[in-house]
């Protein structure tokens, strides 16, 4: 395909031993928002890593050439032991103040936060931050990990928002781990259900019927019932 | 001739100023405390360095890598936590080196005696703090980067094994030149001390660093004044001062 932007096939990944994913294969095109859905202890992060690069895998990933790719990590546990201020952790990854700037008016944060301690952020100013950070160089694609809990209230709704803004804003694709069934109809042109192995990949309303569902959360759904916008 | 006394002060300056500073960067993995059994470990280094006559920076040096490679092959091959292996390889440390450390230099090698530094040995000193601030200085944004997530290092195309590796090596130079003015027992301090009383205090990286290394030279400084005035030994007395810092930036803390 001509705008493809990542092809995978047969994708498995080992770690330790232990199978975590095996055999997936999907395509993610220009522009697109897939989201990989799965319960807790699927396979998700682990994928998004294997897709950075960061961890061993067997099959085939093809990236675009040359493609620039943002990441927002499900959670950075350590950053609260390093006294940062917001600007310094921008400058991290050497960008210019008028870019930080920038980037903050796009994630619909205020210039002084530039001055606080990432410790002493909200939770859910702390994911637009962490957002923004991914953003801040220009990157084609993002990569989001869904962070498990602790966006405080009304927080994680408007992240999603914030998403679906960025995303037209600025053409970018989209790979968007999550467990929240409900985000997918949101947001996703794709779907991709992975429990280890990949149960169903496609158009959400077509695919993501009650019987998969049930089999993709295996007695641990949450979710029974939910409306189209 | 410079007077004796200038001299051990500026090595401890320099010595203590530069362990705070790349202390700060070792408090953000967590990894202050491996300084301690690396001091540990320099101790047959040290005896060896006392019995022969020769620099007992350079006796210990090479004892730090010996000690960082045998854990990392350790860690390798038996997956246990690193602070189990940590804590065999350096009692090991200490043990060999009571067979054969002589008893009347004890003092030294334990807490240090910076108070009879020679002029070469002091300029050889200088220099290597003035490397290990400058390479530390040139790699503290990646390595807080790293410390932060190797993740996120690795999507901005940082190469984590390199700059891990200059990383241990700086650490080994640092324990090999603190144990000159705190002896093997003590190197744990002066990185830990100055980079959790700047802690303390600090609102942003940029004042972490610097007072960190503000109190790392304080604490020296102090410490081998008072070591004049009273004729006990600097090393502890550096610690003590250092301590006396941090007791302070807890109580300033807001």
């Amino acid at each position: 395909m001509e705008n493809s932007i990542l092809k995978v096939e047969n994708l498995d990944v080992e770690l330790e031993e232990e199978e975590i994913l095996k055999d997936l294969s999907f395509e993610v095109k220009e522009g697109e928002v897939l989201t990989i859905l799965g319960p807790n202890g699927a396979g998700k992060t682990v994928l998004l890593k294997t897709l950075l690069g960061i961890l061993p895998y067997e099959g085939e990933i093809a990236w675009k050439a040359e493609i620039k790719i943002g990441y927002v990590p499900q959670r950075l546990p350590f950053i609260k032991d390093i006294p940062l201020s917001v600007k310094e952790f921008f400058d991290l990854e050497n960008v210019s103040e008028n870019e930080t700037k920038e980037i903050l008016k796009s994630i619909g944060v205020e210039e002084e936060i530039l001055k606080k301690k990432i410790g002493d952020l909200s939770s859910g100013q702390f994911q637009r931050i962490l957002i923004g950070w991914a953003l801040a160089p220009n990157p084609e694609v993002l990569l989001f990990d869904e962070p498990l809990a602790g966006i405080d209230i009304g927080g994680q709704e408007s992240v999603y928002n914030l998403l679906e803004k960025l995303e037209k804003e600025k053409n970018l694709t989209i790979l968007f781990v999550t467990h929240e069934l409900s985000i997918v109809y949101k947001l996703a042109d794709e779907v991709l259900c992975l429990n280890k192995k990949m149960l169903c990949y496609g158009l959400p309303k077509e695919i993501l019927t009650p019987e998969r569902i049930g089999q993709l959360y295996s007695g641990e759904v949450k979710f029974y019932e939910h409306k189209h916008d | 001739m410079i007077n004796q006394f200038i001299l051990s002060l500026i090595s401890g300056i320099f010595i203590g100023g530069v362990a705070g500073y790349l202390g700060s960067l070792m408090l953000s993995k967590r990894m202050a405390l491996v300084a301690g059994p690396l001091g540990h470990l320099t101790l047959p280094g040290i005896a060896l360095a006392l019995i022969y006559g020769f620099d007992i920076s350079l006796g210990a040096f090479p004892f730090v890598i010996l000690g960082i490679v045998l854990i990392w092959l350790f860690e390798a091959r038996t997956k246990l936590p690193m602070e189990a292996l940590t804590a065999i390889v350096f009692a090991s440390g200490v043990a060999i080196a009571f067979f054969f450390l002589p008893i009347e230099q004890a003092e030294t090698a334990l807490v240090g005696d910076i108070s009879k530094i020679q002029f070469k040995e002091a300029i050889i000193t200088l220099i290597l703090c003035l490397f290990i601030l400058f390479l530390t200085k040139k790699i503290y944004p990646k390595i807080t980067l790293i410390n932060i997530s190797e993740d996120l290092a690795t999507t901005q195309k940082i190469n984590v094994k390199k700059y891990n590796l200059i990383y241990l090596i700086l650490i080994a130079l640092i324990v090999a030149l603190g144990v000159k003015i705190v002896g093997g027992l003590l190197t744990a301090a002066i990185v830990a001390i100055p980079a959790s009383s700047a802690r303390n205090l600090a609102k942003n990286l940029s004042q972490y660093k610097f007072l960190a290394l503000i109190f790392g030279i304080l604490s020296s400084a102090f410490g081998i004044f008072l070591s004049k005035l009273t004729f006990l030994p600097a090393g502890p007395l550096i610690i003590v001062v250092s301590a006396f810092i941090f007791l302070i930036s807890a109580i300033l803390k807001k």
